[in-house]
C-alpha cells in the first residue's frame, strides 16, 4: 500500500538477538519488512525462525538489540500491538473439538467482532473453508488446518500478518494455494511476514531473508539473490547418480557436488572460469570414466544453490 | 518365495482398504525392483500413509494382495517386518537415548547380535561423518544430524526393502542432500527404496514414480517420461494438475 509509505517499515528490527541459556538461538538479526510486502524468511528447523516470530509477536524479550512492529517497540508496545497483529504459529494451536466455524467465531470474538462483521476481509480464505464449516478441527487435512488458522489469524482486521511455517507438512497443491491466498492479502494491502523451509516458496515473495543458524545469509529479492552466485555451475544428468557423485568429486576444481532434483550440480571453485569450459572438461572426466549417458551443461543457480553456498562460509 | 534376482521387492496387485463405507486405497497396482527408488505421492489423505500402512504389514488389506521382499503382506507380516527398514520424520529415534542406544535397542528387536550391531553402526556412522553424535543424547542433535543417524538404524539390519516417509521434511539444504546420497547408495546395494515427500523437486530424483489420487494410482513412470507424457515440464506441475484434493468433501 503506497499511500501509507511515509509511515516507515512494518517491521525493523536491529541487531535483534535472543539467547536461551548457552545456545544463541539468533544472533544480530537487522533486517525491515516494507508495508504492502510479502517478505519470506527461509531455513530449515532449527534456523531460528520460530524464536524471530515469538519476538515479534511480542511473545519473547529479546536479549539484545531492537524490534519495532507498526511503529511499536516489541517490548515497550506489548499492548498496543498485540490486536494489531495477525499471528499463526507453527504448531496447529486451535481447538481439535470444536468446529471450523466454532474455531473462527471463538477468535473473532476474543477480538470483540464476529465473521458476519468481518465476512469481506476474510472472504478469500473463508470460501475455501467453508463448506467443512461444521467439522471438528481435529478431522481436516493438513492443508485445510492452515486455511482455518491463516482464517482466525486474519479476522481481527489485522495490520500485519507473522505467518510461522504455514506450508509445512503441506501437500504442493495445497501449498500452491496457501501462497495465492497470501498473494490475494496482499493485494488488499495488507503485509505478510511468512516462515517457510521450502527453498521454492522464496519466488512467492517479493524479498526473502535466508536463515540459518540465528543468523541472516542475505536478504534480498529472490531473483537478485539467486543472481548473485558467484561460481560457475553445471548441471550433470545422468543415470547412475550414486557412481557419478563419487566420478565428479574427483575432479580438482569441484568445490561441491550434490543432488538436486533430477541432475547434479557441480559448482566449481575457479570464480572466473566460464561455465561452458566447466561444463566441457565435466563432460570430458564423465566419458572417460565410462558414464556414457551424461548429459552436461551450465545451469542458472536457484535461491537452495545460493543458501548451501552461504552456510559454508 | 521362488524369488531369483529379477523378483521384485514390492509387488501390490488390486491392493484395497476401506474403513466402512470409505475407500482410502483403492485397487492400486505396482511393482518396485530390488535396487530401485520408488517415489511414492500423493496429496494429504490421498491414501498414502494407508497403503504405507498395509506394505508394512501394520493394516491388513481388505482385498487385493501385496508382497514385500517376496511375503505376503497380509499372511507373512511378521516375516515382511523383519526383512523391511522404515523411518519417518514423526517416528525416528528416541530422543532420551543416544544413537548407540538406539542402535542397540533396534538391533535387540531384530535379533541381531550385539557385535554384530556395534560393528554396523560403526561403520555406518563412520560413513556418514558423525562419530561424535554417537554418545550424545538425540533431542540434543541438529534436526539433519538426527534424520541421518535414524536412516543408518533403518538399515541395521540390512533390509531388502526401505520405507521413507517424508525423511528430508524441516532439514536444512546441506543434510538434505546427504539423505539423499544414502538414498543412492542404499539403492546402488540392490535395497529397494519407496520414498514420499513433499518437496517435489526430489520427486525427480527417484528412479519412478507414482500419484495418488482419492486413493488410486493415476500417475506412474520415471519422472522424465511421465512429465514428457503429460506435456508438463515437471513431477510438480503433474502434480498439481492431478492431485486436486477434491476428495476432502468425502472424508
Amino acid at each position: 500500500m503506497s499511500g501509507r509509505a511515509a509511515a516507515g517499515p512494518a517491521v525493523e528490527a536491529e541487531g535483534l538477538g535472543k539467547r536461551f541459556g548457552d545456545t544463541a538461538a539468533l544472533a544480530d538479526v537487522s533486517f525491515a519488512v516494507e508495508p504492502g510486502e510479502i517478505f519470506g524468511l527461509i531455513g530449515p528447523d532449527g534456523a531460528g525462525k520460530t524464536t524471530l516470530f515469538r519476538l515479534l509477536a511480542t511473545l519473547l524479550v529479546p536479549s539484545a538489540g531492537r524490534a519495532t512492529v507498526l511503529g511499536l517497540d516489541v517490548v515497550r508496545g506489548l499492548w498496543g500491538l498485540r490486536r494489531r497483529l495477525g499471528y499463526m504459529p507453527g504448531r496447529f494451536s486451535l481447538y481439535p473439538d470444536l468446529s471450523v466455524e466454532e474455531n473462527l467465531g471463538f477468535y473473532a470474538a476474543v477480538f470483540g467482532t464476529t465473521i458476519e462483521r468481518e465476512r469481506e476481509r476474510i472472504r478469500p480464505v473463508w470460501e475455501q473453508i467453508e463448506p467443512f464449516r461444521g467439522r471438528r478441527a481435529a478431522a481436516l487435512s493438513g492443508g485445510m488446518k492452515q486455511k482455518l488458522a491463516l482464517c482466525c489469524a486474519l479476522v481481527h482486521r489485522p495490520e500485519l500478518l507473522l505467518l510461522d511455517e504455514p506450508t509445512t507438512g503441506v501437500d504442493a497443491v495445497s501449498r500452491r494455494e496457501l501462497w495465492d491466498l497470501l498473494a490475494d492479502l496482499r493485494a488488499g494491502g495488507l503485509t505478510v511476514l511468512v516462515s517457510t523451509p521450502y527453498m521454492d516458496e522464496a519466488g512467492r515473495c517479493d524479498r526473502v531473508a535466508l536463515i540459518h543458524q540465528g543468523r541472516l545469509l542475505a536478504v534480498d529479492p529472490p531473483r537478485e539473490i539467486a543472481a548473485g552466485f558467484d561460481r560457475p555451475l553445471v548441471a550433470v544428468a545422468v543415470r547412475d547418480r550414486f557412481a557419478a557423485l563419487a566420478a565428479l568429486r574427483e575432479l580438482p576444481h569441484a568445490e561441491s557436488v550434490l543432488p538436486f532434483g533430477a541432475t547434479l550440480h557441480l559448482v566449481d571453485r575457479r570464480r572466473d572460469a566460464p561455465a561452458e569450459r566447466v561444463a566441457a572438461e565435466v563432460r570430458t572426466h564423465l566419458a572417460a570414466r565410462g558414464f556414457a549417458d551424461a548429459e552436461v551443461a551450465p545451469a542458472a543457480a536457484t535461491i537452495e544453490d545460493v543458501f548451501i553456498a552461504r552456510m559454508g562460509g | 518365495m521362488t524369488g531369483g534376482a529379477a523378483a521384485p521387492a514390492i509387488r501390490a496387485v488390486g491392493l484395497t482398504r476401506r474403513f466402512g463405507d470409505f475407500t482410502a486405497v483403492d485397487r492400486i497396482g505396482f511393482e518396485v525392483a530390488p535396487g530401485e527408488v520408488f517415489g511414492f505421492l500423493g496429496a494429504n489423505g490421498a491414501g498414502k500413509s494407508t497403503a504405507i500402512r498395509m506394505l508394512t504389514g501394520l493394516l491388513a488389506p481388505s482385498e487385493g494382495t501385496a508382497t514385500v521382499a517376496g511375503h505376503d503382506v497380509a499372511t507373512e507380516a511378521e516375516a515382511v517386518k523383519r526383512a523391511i527398514g522404515y523411518m519417518s520424520q514423526r517416528f525416528s529415534l528416541y530422543e532420551d537415548l543416544t544413537p548407540r542406544e538406539n542402535a542397540r535397542l533396534y538391533g535387540g528387536v531384530y535379533d541381531l547380535p550385539r557385535r554384530e550391531v556395534e560393528a554396523r553402526f560403526g561403520e555406518l556412522i563412520g560413513r556418514l561423518g558423525l562419530g561424535e553424535a554417537a554418545d550424545q543424547r538425540v533431542a540434543a542433535l541438529p534436526l539433519g544430524w538426527r534424520q541421518k543417524l535414524a536412516f543408518a538404524v533403518a538399515l541395521l539390519h540390512r533390509p531388502r526393502v526401505v520405507f521413507l516417509d517424508e525423511p528430508t521434511s524441516g532439514v536444512d539444504p546441506v543434510a538434505r542432500r546427504q539423505l539423499w546420497e544414502l538414498i543412492y547408495e542404499t539403492a546402488a546395494g540392490g535395497t529397494a527404496v519407496l520414498v514420499t515427500t513433499h518437496a517435489l523437486d526430489e520427486a525427480e530424483s527417484c528412479d519412478r514414480v507414482s500419484i495418488l489420487v482419492a486413493g488410486r494410482i493415476v500417475a506412474l513412470g520415471a519422472p522424465g517420461e511421465l512429465a514428457r507424457r503429460h506435456g508438463v515440464g515437471s513431477v510438480e506441475e503433474l502434480f498439481v494438475r492431478l492431485a486436486r484434493p477434491e476428495r476432502e468433501a468425502a472424508r
